[in-house]
């Protein structure tokens, strides 16, 4: 009897993945926003908030992209051919935003030629990462264990759609961030700016809820049948509830809550749509069982994750726990 | 004409290996020879090793940044372009990636941030400890990028079940027979790069009359290193020759470009090979030799292409012209080397500008001996991606159009053509920039202030 993996890999494939959507998610946000800052001091406030984090964050990307290989190498092989272009631009514009974010610092004649890079390259990766979400929800076009839709069939509605939900997503992140990491004006800038973006995430969150069920039969009969609409009725309940706690924290002093509220409600989106696709980890296709590995294949790869994995969470939380507080424009971290 | 994406696949992994082999030939070794100075530093407490580190760290700071930007691109390829392998292969070798990006980032994360901005923070053994660290870890990415490869080439340790390769026996896909003779080979390799690099920065500082200390041990080190690993490196690389001659023979055939049996086998010196006519033209050839290296006897055998179908025979351009490159690399840094050292043993060294200038001129051969050898290596492998059992043309993925490929390749190139250039330059203005006297907390770096070594040590002193 063979221990079945794959539930241990599913959860650390959801982890792996959830985390990178909230701690890049955040960096890329103030990429986003830091668009949007006007002055030079602010600008340099902003960027050394998330200086000595960001590369470490964006590290969560190739985890990602490998534990899908590793323990659901089918999924891999069907999904990301399908996102052909929106990865292709979601790489570049990573690779765009890190060397920007170096060269920044280091050169001064082109300094705002890579400032603007730094914010494109952030608007367009987690536009890509919005679209690539999309098309996963929409679902694929298969034969056999190939994609076989063409390249460009996340270029329709509800992927470009959910790309630019992302985009006031990863930017409510980014709001809460800096509402913990600045003070004075700029804080209450972020603040500001926070609540626009929570007005916008939301109508987002309404839009997905609605036009997923009405497109798929099955998630409307998984959400709204009887039973299932009272035990999952507290999902968007609790959802609620954090959307108001997070316009509360927005509006009044609380430093840190308006970062939690921003993870909570990408955590319920998550959860959200978690419930609507279970178990497909290819959508309407495929389960997480048929696209597994072999079991000698994950339990390889089990051992050394489990060996390594607390240490690097470990190290991480450390390295947060350095940079605490608020910084400045000063902060000599480079 | 028709966009064929298979093809058009093939020439965009290449490019963006291509650059990031670069980055990896580059810091393995350098990452190794800080540890080293850090260690001498540690040891003696002399200034010198104290400079020459901090010189180098610097510098191995951007092009480490480079190739974790530039690697992030990689796995994601097997995906975009190579579904079909990634389904077909991924039981094998994703694990072997995955362990990869897991150490790396392990290490990277806990120790290059010690290494880069820890030397006021942690007592110097930590530094020392922090370098031995990343250096480490740069060679076990190593390690487990050539075990994915080695694997591809002399794939063992699995069983195939319905078309899919499933792993049996861990220790035997690691350890794959092309295995030790590739790593020991690249590493090498990327060690020689490494210190003609050294040597060749030491040649520009000490004919501008700059940091004449650091820059005649820069150049001494670099002479101590190649004595030994020069010649070493040709010795591996006649093993390698005879580990592929038992495992991948029709690569050995289009590395000799030998289309015919022969025994004995000449050795082709140069030729034009045409694969259609499956002939070699205007070969010049030595009688007997191509036997002596190849099976260390005098009429040993060496089998031809036509020994296989025409579809199964990998192009023999590519490897036979990128071989003599590789090995003509080779011959000139033994010469270097050993004109070197006659220069040294008679005192000439640095009196000999003409040679320090020779020294900045083939600077960069390792980088293109890498590049060379890595053609030489993948292009013998075709037509197939894992040898012998699945094709090339049967891992793209379907459904891309040849079109698709064209753009990706074209932006791939575009922004190529900007992240690299813009980070050499750079690298070239930390070269430029020279030892300094003083190594102080990495504000200094932002705020351009170098100069000032007093201010900044009063501020690193307030800071600790």
């Amino acid at each position: 009897m063979v221990l079945d993996l794959v539930p241990i890999w599913t959860a650390l494939l959801a982890l792996a993945v959830f985390y990178y959507v909230v701690f890049d998610g955040f960096d890329l946000g103030v990429g986003v926003l830091y668009g949007l800052v006007r002055t030079e001091v602010d600008r340099r406030t902003v960027m050394n908030s998330i200086a000595p984090v960001w590369d470490g964050n964006e590290t969560w990307l190739v985890f990602g992209g490998l534990g899908l290989l590793v323990a659901f190498p089918l999924a891999f092989a069907i999904i990301i051919p399908a996102v052909y272009f929106p990865i292709l631009i979601m790489l570049l514009a990573l690779v765009f935003r890190g060397v920007a974010f170096e060269f920044r610092f280091k050169e001064g004649a082109l300094r705002s030629f890579w400032d603007r890079a730094f914010c494109a390259g952030a608007i367009l990766a987690t536009f890509a990462q919005g679209v690539v979400l999309g098309t996963f929800i929409q679902g694929f076009k298969v034969d056999g264990r190939h994609f076989t839709g063409t390249s460009f069939d996340w270029v329709s509605p509800f992927p470009l759609a959910t790309g630019l939900a992302l985009i006031f997503g990863y930017c409510l992140l980014g709001a809460g961030w800096l509402v913990l990491k600045t003070e004075g004006d700029l804080q209450h800038w972020a603040r500001r700016v926070g609540i626009v973006c929570l007005m916008l995430v939301l109508a987002a969150i309404l839009g997905v809820s609605i036009w997923t069920p009405m497109s798929h039969g099955e998630i409307a009969q998984r959400w709204f049948g009887w039973p299932n609409i009272v035990f999952l009725s507290p999902v968007p309940i609790i959802t609620a509830l954090i959307a108001i706690a997070e316009w509360y924290a927005l509006r009044h002093q609380y430093e840190f809550m308006p970062f939690l509220g921003a993870i909570g409600l990408f955590l319920m989106s998550f959860i959200g749509i978690a419930i609507s696709l279970w178990p497909m980890i290819v959508p309407y296709h495929y389960t997480l069982w048929q696209a597994t590995s072999s079991p000698s294949t994950q339990a390889f790869m089990l051992i050394g994750t489990l060996f390594l994995l607390p240490i690097i969470l470990m190290y991480t939380a450390w390295s947060y726990w350095v940079f605490r507080g608020k910084v400045s424009e000063t902060l000599g971290y480079h | 004409m028709t966009l064929d994406p298979v093809l058009l696949s093939r020439v965009q992994w290449a490019w963006v290996i291509a650059w990031h082999i670069l980055l990896p030939a580059f810091t393995v070794g350098l990452a190794s020879y800080i540890a080293v100075l850090e260690g001498l530093y540690l040891f003696t407490g002399r200034q010198i090793w104290f400079r020459i580190s901090g010189f180098w760290t610097r510098i191995f700071a951007v092009s480490f940044g480079m190739g974790v930007v530039s690697g992030i691109i990689m796995p994601f390829q097997f995906g975009t372009n190579w579904s079909r392998f990634s389904d077909a292969a991924g039981d094998v070798i994703s694990p072997l990636l995955a362990y990869e990006g897991l150490m790396a980032f392990f290490l990277e994360a806990s120790f290059l941030g010690v290494l880069l901005f820890g030397r006021r923070l942690v007592p110097a053994w930590a530094h020392f400890f922090a370098a031995l660290m990343v250096a480490f870890g740069t060679l076990l990415s190593s390690f487990w990028i050539l075990a994915t490869n080695s694997w591809m080439q002399t794939p063992q340790g699995y069983k195939v079940v319905d078309g899919r390769f499933e792993p049996i026996d861990w220790f035997a896909i690691v350890f794959s027979p092309s295995f030790p003779y590739r790593l020991s080979h690249n590493v090498t390799a990327f060690y020689i790069t490494t210190a003609f690099i050294v040597m060749g920065v030491g040649a520009w500082l000490l004919r501008r009359g700059r940091a004449i200390d650091d820059a005649r041990m820069m150049i001494r080190m670099a002479l101590n290193l190649l004595i030994i690993l020069v010649p070493l490196q040709m010795f591996l690389g006649d093993q390698h020759g005879l580990n592929t001659r038992e495992y991948q023979p029709a690569k050995l055939a289009a590395i000799e470009g030998r289309y015919d049996t022969a025994h004995p086998t000449p050795l082709t010196l140069f030729g034009i090979p045409d694969d259609a006519a499956a002939t070699m033209r205007y070969a010049i050839e030595v009688p007997y030799l191509g036997s002596l290296i190849l099976t260390h006897s005098w009429d040993g055998v060496i089998k031809g292409l036509k020994e296989w179908p025409v579809d199964q025979r990998p192009p023999v351009g590519p490897p036979f012209f990128a071989f003599r490159v590789m090995v003509g690399i080779a011959f000139i840094m033994l010469f270097m080397v050993a004109l070197g050292w006659i220069l040294r043993l008679r005192g000439q060294l640095w009196d000999s500008d003409w040679y320090l200038r020779l020294c900045q001129w083939v600077a960069p051969l390792g980088f293109v001996a890498v590049i060379a050898g890595w053609t030489t290596t993948e292009v013998g492998r075709q037509p197939w991606t894992v040898y012998g059992l699945l094709r090339t043309a049967d891992s793209v993925s379907p459904s891309l159009t040849g079109a698709d490929v064209v753009l990706s390749l074209a932006c791939y190139v575009v922004v190529y053509l900007i992240m690299f250039p813009t980070g050499i330059a750079f690298m070239v203005g930390l070269v430029r920039r020279g030892p300094q006297e003083e190594e102080f907390k990495p504000e200094i770096i932002e705020s351009g202030l170098p100069n000032r070594p007093f201010e900044n040590a009063a501020r690193a002193a307030s800071d600790s």
